[in-house]
């Protein structure tokens, strides 16, 4: 619990100063200090988990692992793995010729396309042959796409060496539990050396492989990062250990999910009855396992089959019927992939250069008053959530509702981070469907609880009424202005007025896991 | 004697590939055995290894007709809790 991942072996930086004044790490202390310089800077630039160069590039998941080796009591097999995706989706499984097809049509008409996932719809590893062939053939065909896979860890011992025999830049481990006991209470059974283990036994074995598994690849310099579903009364207790040990071997990045049980899920946990954390427990926890860093930390939420930039699905335009009709130019599509990404890469070094106009690396000093300045003075400076509508770049640029997700910021005066993002029901889809549109409102609202602004390009007036009455302050005033800045200045207006909350959102209590 | 897949099947492939027998075939609406090449691993595994691996209950039924996972054996789920469930479902 009181794992002090700002002290890092670098010697760390001081909170107490003020923090990091460096460009890329914002105004934090920098949660990556105990990972090696060549591993954050290919954090911070990565298309996944870097917050701002996320609204710049595309990635895509194909689904050509329909097999399992395990069973996870929050899954029901009929649909995609549960520890990647949201639940009740099925994906169309692809035979690796279709997904490399699809992938190279994909990448020839979004040149932002940067990495390829196979995210089920069972686990990757359980499926190596259509897994590794899919990875061979785009190493091949297109060498500049990066691959990534989510794993359940129980293959991923024997198959590091062949995983890495590829483009491979990053591998997610589902780990719920360290503890067999606990794991019993998972995963009621698995497949192992040719037959079906259960109870402790079975917990036991998965666990020691995930470990392997993870060092493994941490000592081959591949990224690692550990997904873990919050069980609340299960593992929720055991998460914080869970994340000191992956972190201390290696895993740069602990993603804490919720566990979504439903009865109609046909799940054990959804018949058993078994409750999923509510928004405020689960942020508790993300914030206590994420660090500090401004990661997209959910990029788990990306369907197994998704296309596109980040809150964007073009899976609908990439269909087995429409890619096969596509005639594609491998070399050409990549070499048009290099332009692009090379002129984005040329944006945001200037936005670098230019930091007011830079969504993500704002060293922000505000002029609040500081009680006393020795010691901590939490009030006078309180973290509050935030609530943004975006459709990309890195700007506020949706309308309140059409927004299918908002991104949720823990703003303080320090400046702002991305702490989770919060799916919705689209409530206004047009005159036709107004009869949904009140539920849809209400459920908008709900998942906005306890952030104390939501800020958007545009609002209605009856969605502005509500949400003031709930208690959530609307804000329109920074159309397409870089999130941060707009979260930033709004910060300050509220500061001004004297309209922050005094009590810090729950999310503000930061616990060290 | 072979072992037999029936409806409940949910296509996910994980038993093709580990026969020793090459008598599993992907088929529609389920998988299906090939009754006149499954050996029931007899002299390869101590299990069979589609009903070692399959995830659903009652989808693979052992030369008898029974199923090899009967309700409850894999998910843990009691099958009373189950059916209740479902009327409740069905009952909205
Ligand atoms: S690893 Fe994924 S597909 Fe396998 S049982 Fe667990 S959630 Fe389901
Ligand atoms: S029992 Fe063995 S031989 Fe028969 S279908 Fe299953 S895996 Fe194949
Ligand atoms: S393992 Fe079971 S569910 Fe999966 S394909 Fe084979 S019989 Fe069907």
């Amino acid at each position: 619990m009181a794992l002090r991942l700002i002290d890092g072996d670098e010697g760390g930086v001081d909170a107490t100063k003020g923090g990091c004044a460096a460009s890329a790490c914002g105004s934090r202390p920098d949660a990556l200090a105990h990972l090696p310089e060549a591993v954050r800077a290919k954090v911070y630039n990565h298309p996944c988990f870097s917050e701002e160069a996320h609204h710049h590039y595309a990635r895509m998941h194909v689904a050509v692992a329909p097999a399992c080796n395990i069973q996870c009591h929050y899954c029901n097999r009929k649909y995609d793995c549960a520890n990647e995706s949201r639940p009740g989706v099925v994906s169309e499984v692809l035979t690796p010729e279709q997904a490399v097809k699809k992938v190279l049509a994909v990448a020839a008409h979004i040149p932002q396309m940067s990495v390829l996932g196979i995210a089920g719809p069972g686990d990757p590893l359980a499926n190596p042959e259509r897994t590794l062939a899919t990875f061979r053939a785009l190493s091949e065909q297109a060498p500049d796409i990066k691959l990534c896979l989510s794993t359940n860890g129980l293959a991923l011992p024997g198959l590091v060496d062949a995983i890495c025999a590829h483009n491979i830049d990053h591998v997610t481990i589902t780990i719920n539990c360290l503890d067999p006991d606990i794991g019993a209470e998972i995963y009621p059974w698995i497949f192992w050396n040719r037959r079906r283990i259960k109870g402790r036994r079975a917990a036991e074995i998965l666990i020691e492989q995930q470990q392997l598994g993870l060092e493994a690849l941490v000592a081959r310099g591949v990224l690692v990062k550990v997904n873990s579903v919050m069980i609340p009364g299960v593992n929720d207790a055991h998460l914080a250990e869970v994340s000191r040990v992956v972190k201390a071997k290696g895993a740069f990045l602990h993603n804490v999910m919720p566990l979504i049980a439903k009865p109609e899920h046909g799940t054990f946990y959804g018949l058993m009855g078994q409750r999923g954390p509510t928004p405020q427990e689960l942020r508790a926890l993300q914030d206590a396992c994420a660090g500090d860093m401004r990661m997209m930390r959910h990029c788990r939420q990306c369907r197994a089959d998704a296309v596109g930039m980040l809150g964007e699905d073009r899976s609908a335009d990439f269909t087995l019927e429409k890619v096969a009709a596509m005639q594609i130019d491998p070399v050409a599509a990549m070499q048009r992939r290099q332009a692009v990404q090379a002129a984005i890469e040329a944006r945001r070094e200037a936005a670098r250069a230019t930091p007011s106009a830079q969504p993500g690396s704002v060293p922000v000093a505000l002029t609040l008053p500081k009680r006393a300045v020795e010691a901590p003075a939490p009030a006078a400076t309180p973290q509050v959530l935030m609530a943004v509508a975006t459709r990309g770049d890195g700007l506020v640029n949706q309308h309140f509702g059409q927004a299918t997700e908002f991104l949720i910021y823990a703003v303080d005066a320090d400046g702002a981070r991305l702490a989770s993002r919060q799916a919705v029901d689209r409530y206004c889809t047009g005159p036709s469907d107004c009869g949904d549109a009140e539920a849809a409102l209400a459920g908008a609202i709900r998942a906005l609880a306890g952030c104390t602004a939501v800020l958007c390009a545009k609002i209605g007036f009856e969605p502005w009424g509500r949400l003031e009455a709930a208690g959530i302050q609307p804000d329109g005033e920074h159309a397409d202005e870089p999130i941060e800045a707009a979260l930033t200045a709004v910060y300050r207006e509220m500061a001004a007025a004297g309209r922050l909350p005094a009590e810090p959102s729950p999310a503000a209590h930061r616990q060290a896991c | 004697m072979a072992y037999q897949i029936v409806e409940g099947c949910v296509s996910c492939w994980a038993c093709e590939p580990l026969c020793p027998s090459a008598a599993i075939t992907a088929a529609r609406p389920h998988f299906v055995i090939d009754a006149a090449r499954c050996t029931e691993c007899a002299g390869e595994f101590a299990d069979p290894q589609c009903a070692s691996i399959c995830p659903i209950e009652g989808a693979i039924l052992d030369a008898r007709g029974e199923p090899v996972n009967p309700p409850g054996s894999l998910t843990g789920i009691p099958p009373e809790r189950r059916a209740a469930a479902m009327a409740e479902i069905r009952a909205r």
